[in-house]
């Protein structure tokens, strides 16, 4: 079992025939992910690389092909146009990796989203992936295996090295979603833990976390709640200076608050294993499943 | 990006909220012209850098005379400027902002940020103008009235009038308020804004709101938007590695520890400086090469880290994933050779063609040093440190 991304999802690339779409397609569909086309305005009627169709819209894309999920490679500034698109056509996933999406335009995606059924992650992240089944993004699939534990991050290459560090002690995954870096994004680490909550297929979930926001002190509270399996964590930053942005545009420690100190402590007091090393992510989730 | 209070208030006032007569000034000269030409005493000199707490450090004056506006001018320009927010160093003030005096009879605050919580902005007033915001907000938080601006709705009369009531003005103030925040918010929203904080706002002797301070941030993403503020971005208030990073696309921030690093992805970037300080070291900076790490790019990091004089040896961590790791070997070796680097190097690379990776770093004829995973070059990165 598995999340979000499942047998019944059929895929849909925005932005198909960019450099970056064209080569994560090749990608998605060497891991056997139900691609069924891509959406390029203005290149409607024409295949790419003669094995999938492309269309103007996403709402002719979903007509012809049935899609219901779409993975978004458009650039920065007509990402939250391509955004409105999908969900104006009525797909039910939305995975945007675009990296560099102004603020302004991610608050009224933001509500738009609020206002439908459908579920959106990102953007600037790496997507998401049920090993075995297909990946919506730009992760390297080898490193992932199949079982049972979800994994929830706000971060790329980071998420990757805490994969590896599961698979090496044999421990698969359920589904890994990469909530994206930006300081607004579709979905949060609460949002992603309600799904797993309900998951018969995941037994224990992975966090990793980073300095900005409150994300993952308002997952903290919904853990101590509502979550029971077990959850280790990781949070970046400890030695992030305070008023600079390390990279993400949400990773800021802005007026004091957001700190890496201060998330450690919400998650410790609700009961989560919290690892200060990043070389110790995989062995603190060993720990806690035999906890 | 941060701009200056000057440009901050050109851009403010062109929305219409009330900002004082001034200028920026380069020079003493003119200075005295801005000053001259604003035809009466007092003027108030500025210091113009990019951090808070000028007043304190002395780099705001009010001048009485055309003669303490020229002593205050030749003061504060090309001074070292100290405050809370520079560190010990300070910041040399290269420009002055030359404005009106102002007849002062209350200061406030008023702020327009994003709450990231509930993914809305947020407009906030307090009656302690001049105050440290988070102060208030530790100490005394029932003194900040806050409003969220719903995006479906967009800025209201309604909003800007709760604002005005909470800070208990009336009037002609109350009117000069409910315009200067409608004012406030357009501009804000309109140049993709990341902060908007004018503190203090105040009112006039003759009932007038005028925002006496302003400090606007950018969206760094929002930019292409707004080609005329791009421009506006000054380049010596920026350390001039990272100046130099931007310049190549890469994510540098200078720290002051001895550990260069030069990760892949600005996670695993901020986690790989954590883990150095977990055993004992400390991180020299952030440096995120992006998702390639080609020749190039390593290259270019390379001159980055070593133009820091604290840096003893070098941290390379590459997470492969789907750039393959005997590539970034290559690079990595490649621009070793170029750039004559002086300090060990430790080079741990994951992913795809690890293996061959390794052994091409340890057959370079080059004194890499090879670590297995991340906890172990963390290690030896510290070694390192210690051994030279």
């Amino acid at each position: 079992m598995s999340i979000l991304l499942t047998q019944h999802t059929h895929v849909l690339v925005q932005g198909i025939t960019g450099g970056e779409g064209t080569f994560h397609t090749a990608q998605m569909l060497d891991y056997h992910t139900k691609v069924v086309g891509g959406v390029t305005p203005c290149k409607g009627g024409q295949t790419w690389e003669g094995k999938l169709p492309i269309f103007n819209t996403v709402s002719d894309a979903v007509k012809e092909t049935g899609a219901n999920a779409s993975v978004i490679f458009v650039p920065p500034a007509f990402a939250a146009d391509a955004i409105l698109e999908a969900l104006d056509a009525g797909i039910e996933l939305i995975v945007t990796i675009t990296e560099g999406i102004p603020v302004r335009d991610m608050v009224r995606v933001k509500h738009a989203l609020n206002q439908s059924q459908c579920r959106m992650v990102g953007p600037n992240c790496p997507g998401v992936i049920s090993p075995g089944i297909g990946k919506m993004g730009i992760m390297p699939a080898f490193i992932h295996r199949p079982g049972k534990c979800g994994v929830i991050s706000r971060s790329g290459t980071l998420t990757y090295e805490a994969v590896k560090q599961l698979s090496d002690r044999n421990i698969g995954q359920s589904t890994c979603v990469g909530i994206g870096g930006d300081p607004v994004n579709g979905s949060s680490f609460t949002d992603i833990l309600r799904l797993f909550k309900d998951d018969p297929g995941t037994e224990a979930v992975v966090m990793i976390g980073e300095i900005g926001g409150s994300a993952e002190e308002e997952a903290a509270a919904y853990i101590r709640k509502e979550f029971k399996k077990p959850v280790a964590a990781f949070i970046a930053g400890l030695t992030a200076p305070p008023g600079r942005r390390m990279g993400h545009a949400g990773a800021i420690i802005a007026g004091g608050k957001g700190t890496a100190t201060e998330k450690i402590k919400a998650l410790r007091e609700a009961g989560i294993h919290v690892t200060d090393s990043p070389g110790e992510i995989g062995a603190t989730l060993e720990r806690a499943l035999k906890k | 990006m941060k701009i200056h209070e000057h440009q901050a208030k050109e851009l403010l006032a062109r929305y219409a909220v009330p900002v004082p007569r001034g200028r920026a000034a380069f020079s003493v000269e003119e200075a005295m012209d801005i000053a001259d030409s604003l035809g009466k005493y007092p003027v108030v000199v500025k210091a113009q850098i990019h951090a808070g707490g000028r007043g304190k450090g002395g780099g705001v004056k009010i001048a009485k005379t055309k003669a303490e506006a020229r002593q205050y001018a030749s003061q504060i320009l090309g001074m070292q400027l100290v405050t809370h927010q520079t560190g010990p160093e300070g910041k040399k003030v290269q420009r002055l902002l030359i404005e009106e005096g102002m007849d002062i009879k209350c200061e406030l605050y008023a702020g327009l940020l994003l709450d990231r919580a509930c993914a809305q902005n947020v407009f906030m007033v307090s009656t302690e103008g001049g105050m440290e915001i988070e102060k208030v907000a530790a100490e005394t938080p029932e003194k900040i009235v806050k409003v969220h601006i719903h995006p479906a709705i967009g800025f209201q009369r309604f909003h800007a009038q709760k604002l005005a009531f909470a800070l208990a003005l009336t009037g002609d103030a109350f009117k000069s308020a409910v315009k200067c925040f409608t004012a406030m918010y357009k501009a804000y929203d309109d140049l993709d804004a990341s902060l908007l904080e004018i503190n203090p706002l105040v009112v006039t002797g003759d009932n007038r709101v005028i925002a006496l301070d302003a400090k606007m941030n950018l969206d760094d993403n929002g930019l292409f938007r707004h080609p005329d503020i791009e421009a506006m971005r000054d380049l010596s208030e920026e350390e001039p590695a990272e100046v130099e990073a931007s310049a190549a696309n890469l994510n540098y921030i200078k720290l002051d520890g001895t550990v260069g690093c030069m990760v892949n992805g600005a996670g695993l970037a901020m986690a790989t400086m954590d883990i150095i300080k977990l055993h004992g070291g400390t991180p020299a900076n952030f440096l995120d090469v992006g998702g390639t790490a080609s020749a190039e790019t390593v290259e270019k990091g390379f001159r980055i880290i070593l133009s820091d004089k604290n840096v003893r040896a070098i941290l390379i961590n590459i997470f492969g994933g789907i750039v393959r790791c005997d590539r970034v070997a290559g690079g990595v070796i490649e621009a070793v050779k170029k750039s004559k680097v002086s300090v060990p190097v430790v080079v741990r690379l994951e992913g795809t063609n690890a293996d061959i990776a390794a052994k091409l770093l340890s057959e370079s004829g080059l004194s890499f040093v090879v670590a297995k995973d991340l906890t172990d070059a963390a290690q030896k990165a510290v070694l390192a440190v210690k051994g030279t």
